[in-house]
């Protein structure tokens, strides 16, 4: 068999050819839609026509058996047709409302976890980690599974005053969300990185790792034709090591997490927000950090039983104020959670009201 | 058969009700000798509490700069099988739609030419194949390319453009969500495979303020959709609200952040002139609330994670554009954006980075927008501003027609 014959710059297919036929027909004509159980909602068109959508928890990294496994299910319920969520759930379209009872049986016998709709956990965004990442300081794979299993009863079941977006970033890189989620887990280093100096100099451009540093901890050292880091200035966060590999910042007695809490993305009530630390560090300890999860839990737990009927994480937190929820919570206040990095003076108080 | 590794740190992540990236792993691990070598590496990488992926390396397909992410291991000897492990990125559809047919298609090809694991999706939105061979490179893209897909965008390129599930199933959405990301990858595939811009540029589509894409944090340029007019109010299905539970003053008035509704216990009333159209009300009584009036969107560059800078959201430049096809206004606008990028941008600084450096004045006056209120959250607190030769009238001149 000859190869088959390469084109270049065609871009992907037309997403027309892969909409199911409902959807065609009454594409951007949609009335409302209903949260029919946490795993299923209806699409209501103005024509009157209905589309399901069965989600299940999908762990991102797919093998080629379970997507055929997937897709096979799709062909038998769905007309072949299936999606995906930006959160990296799965969706079976259903058109035909008698399948959608068997469809659920099918993937609840096959060990699908169904749910993740309206005010609840929703799958976790993450990113590459020890999988396939030269920078990943712990596992976001790993971290996501603990998390979704100890949180499985909020996508599958129990509501939440509002959704939780939570995210997992192996690094300060941050290719997830973190940066903005309800609760989120970010991977940190915590020491100076060691240059190898022999190499810096066959494998760096000099101008170019020094400009990587946020800080500006990185300067020339002429003599040795290598940079030199200036440690009281470093933040450890290894921009450096991702322009200058020889700049090793890894480092498993010291590497671990941190949790940022009360981000959000959506315009719903409050503007969106940054995540902000609430815990500079808990160390690695595959392969189920518990510390991880501990933590988690007592954040979510405290949200549960305080906030108001559709606040987020962050709207409840403003609320009550971070000196609030330091104390409900219970996680102590450090050095690390008072800001010293450019933005500083944004986050210090500058008024005589507070809590005790 | 493919080695069999003991794994007993990754078999505690078999465990527990969540579907385990450890089994999908495994599953491919039993017929591919690279997932295998996969499976063997990262249980050392939970033994030793690190990675051990180099940085990616420049490999690629004929004629493209990107796509193709180059991954190599720091044990070769150990792990022969992923001593080369690269990622190919593939241009997903818009909304992430797929049929049984492609999947299986695509599951047939990376069977043969890779690891059969994958990752669906990265975080920009590529259909990732995570895993292969430099020789497996060409004989991929030749049988993705001739099937009608290309890669997906890497390195100091635009990358691929992703939106949110928009008018195909979504009753919310005021633009077309899937066309704009459809349209703007087929106008730019120049600038996706070829990276000529001085780091990466990303694009993402929201229907709607609740921004289910996360436009407003993770896109250079972030494109959200939003009206001019009013919500209008079907008294009716409000009633049917209140039958089910509904608290409507506490849920719906008392949250409305810009406080433009009142609630007799009958009919709401929405004062639209206040509305700042956050979806709140919208999206907790859809059948009741609808944005009426002219649909278009709201353009907001700069968003990114930390680096270099410390985080940024997106932040408003256009506060409405008409969003119809061939998007012509909006393309120009991006073009004007590039240029002022490409001129004045240095390696690795994104588009949001360049503003604060030079000034957001700098870029509004290159890009051809005027200053608007909206853009803003309040004016400048400090009495630190320019004036231009041009804006500069001696005071005789401003007080002669007093």
């Amino acid at each position: 068999m000859s190869a088959p014959q390469r084109r270049t710059d065609i871009g992907p297919p037309h997403y027309k050819d892969f909409l199911p036929p409902v959807i065609q027909k009454n594409y951007g004509d949609w009335k409302y839609h209903e949260i029919l159980n946490p795993g299923v909602m209806v699409h209501v068109a103005n024509s009157g026509d209905k589309i399901w959508s069965v989600r299940v928890a999908s762990p991102r990294l797919l093998s080629t058996d379970t997507i055929r496994e997937m897709a096979a299910l799709a062909e038998k319920y769905c007309g072949g047709y299936i999606r995906f969520t930006t959160r990296n759930n799965v969706e079976f379209l259903v058109s035909d409302e008698k399948n959608l009872e068997s469809l659920q049986k099918e993937l609840k016998d096959k060990k699908y976890m169904i749910g993740g709709i309206g005010p609840r956990i929703s799958n976790i965004v993450h990113t590459q980690g020890w999988v396939h990442c030269h920078s990943a300081c712990t596992d976001a794979s790993g971290i996501v599974k603990v998390l979704m299993d100890e949180f499985a009863d909020y996508f599958t079941t129990k509501k939440l005053p509002n959704k939780v977006r939570l995210a997992v970033a192996c690094c300060v890189n941050m290719c997830g969300a973190v940066h903005c989620s309800d609760i989120a887990v970010v991977a940190v280093h915590r020491k100076v990185p060691t240059i190898d100096h022999d190499k810096v100099k066959n494998m760096c451009e000099i101008p170019s790792t020094i400009a990587s540093c946020p800080t500006g901890a990185i300067s020339p050292d002429p003599a040795k034709k290598s940079i030199k880091i200036n440690a009281d200035k470093c933040m450890y966060c290894g921009n450096c090591f991702t322009v200058c590999p020889p700049v090793e910042i890894h480092d498993p007695e010291f590497d671990g997490v941190a949790i940022v809490a009360g981000g959000k993305v959506g315009n719903l009530r409050s503007n969106p927000k940054f995540s902000k630390l609430v815990v500079p560090y808990i160390p690695n300890n595959p392969p189920r950090w518990p510390e991880v999860t501990e933590v988690m839990r007592q954040i979510l737990d405290v949200y549960v039983s305080d906030a108001k009927k559709h606040e987020r994480v962050g709207e409840w937190i403003e609320r009550i104020g971070w000196e609030k929820f330091f104390k409900v919570t219970g996680l102590p206040f450090t050095h690390q959670h008072v800001d010293d990095f450019v933005i500083a003076r944004e986050t210090f108080r500058t008024a005589a009201t507070f809590k005790w | 058969m493919p080695k069999k590794y003991d794994t007993p740190l990754l078999d505690e992540l078999e465990k527990g009700p969540f579907p385990s990236f450890v089994t999908e792993i495994k599953k491919a691990a039993a017929k591919n000798d690279m997932a295998a070598d996969e499976l063997g590496l990262l249980e050392k990488s939970y033994r030793d509490k690190r990675g051990y992926w180099k940085h990616g390396g420049i490999v690629g397909v004929r004629g493209y700069g990107g796509g193709v992410i180059g991954r190599y291991s720091y044990l070769p000897e150990e792990f022969p099988n992923v001593a080369n492990f690269h990622t190919v990125r593939i241009n997903s559809i818009s909304g992430f739609f797929y049929t049984s047919k492609f999947l299986n298609e695509m599951c047939d090809i990376w069977d043969k030419h890779g690891s059969g694991l994958t990752n669906l999706h990265g975080s920009t939105g590529d259909l990732v194949l995570l895993g292969t061979t430099t020789e497996n490179l060409e004989p991929i893209f030749a049988e993705f390319s001739s099937r009608g897909w290309d890669l997906g965008g890497s390195g100091s390129a635009m990358r691929t453009p992703s939106c949110c599930v928009g008018p195909a199933r979504c009753e919310w959405s005021n633009i077309d969500t899937l066309d704009i990301t459809y349209n703007i990858t087929q106008e730019w595939q120049d600038e996706m495979h070829r990276p000529a811009f001085p780091y990466k540029f990303k694009f993402k589509t929201a229907g709607c303020a609740v921004d289910c894409i996360a436009s407003i944090a993770r896109a250079d340029c972030s494109i959200i959709g939003t009206w001019r007019g009013k919500i209008e109010v079907n008294q009716d299905e409000v009633i049917n609200y209140a039958k089910k539970g509904m608290n409507i003053q506490e849920e719906i008035v008392n949250m409305c952040p810009s406080k433009c509704m009142s609630y007799d216990g009958k009919n709401l009333k929405i004062n639209d002139e206040d509305c700042v159209r956050c979806m709140h009300c919208i999206s907790k009584m859809t059948k009741a609330l609808k944005p009426v009036g002219e649909k278009g969107a709201s353009i907001l560059v700069g968003s990114k994670a930390p680096f270099v800078i410390g985080a940024t959201l997106s932040w408003v430049i256009v506060p409405f554009m008409k969003m119809e096809p061939p998007y012509d206004e909006f393309k120009s606008l991006i073009r004007k954006m590039w240029e002022f990028w490409d001129e004045h941008g240095k390696n690795r600084e994104r588009i949001g980075e360049l503003i604060i450096r030079k000034g957001m004045r700098e870029f509004l006056e290159f890009i051809g927008v005027e200053p608007q209120s909206q853009q803003v959250k309040e004016p400048r607190r400090d009495p630190f501003f320019f004036w231009k030769e041009e804006e500069l009238k001696p005071n005789s001149e401003l007080l002669k027609n007093r």
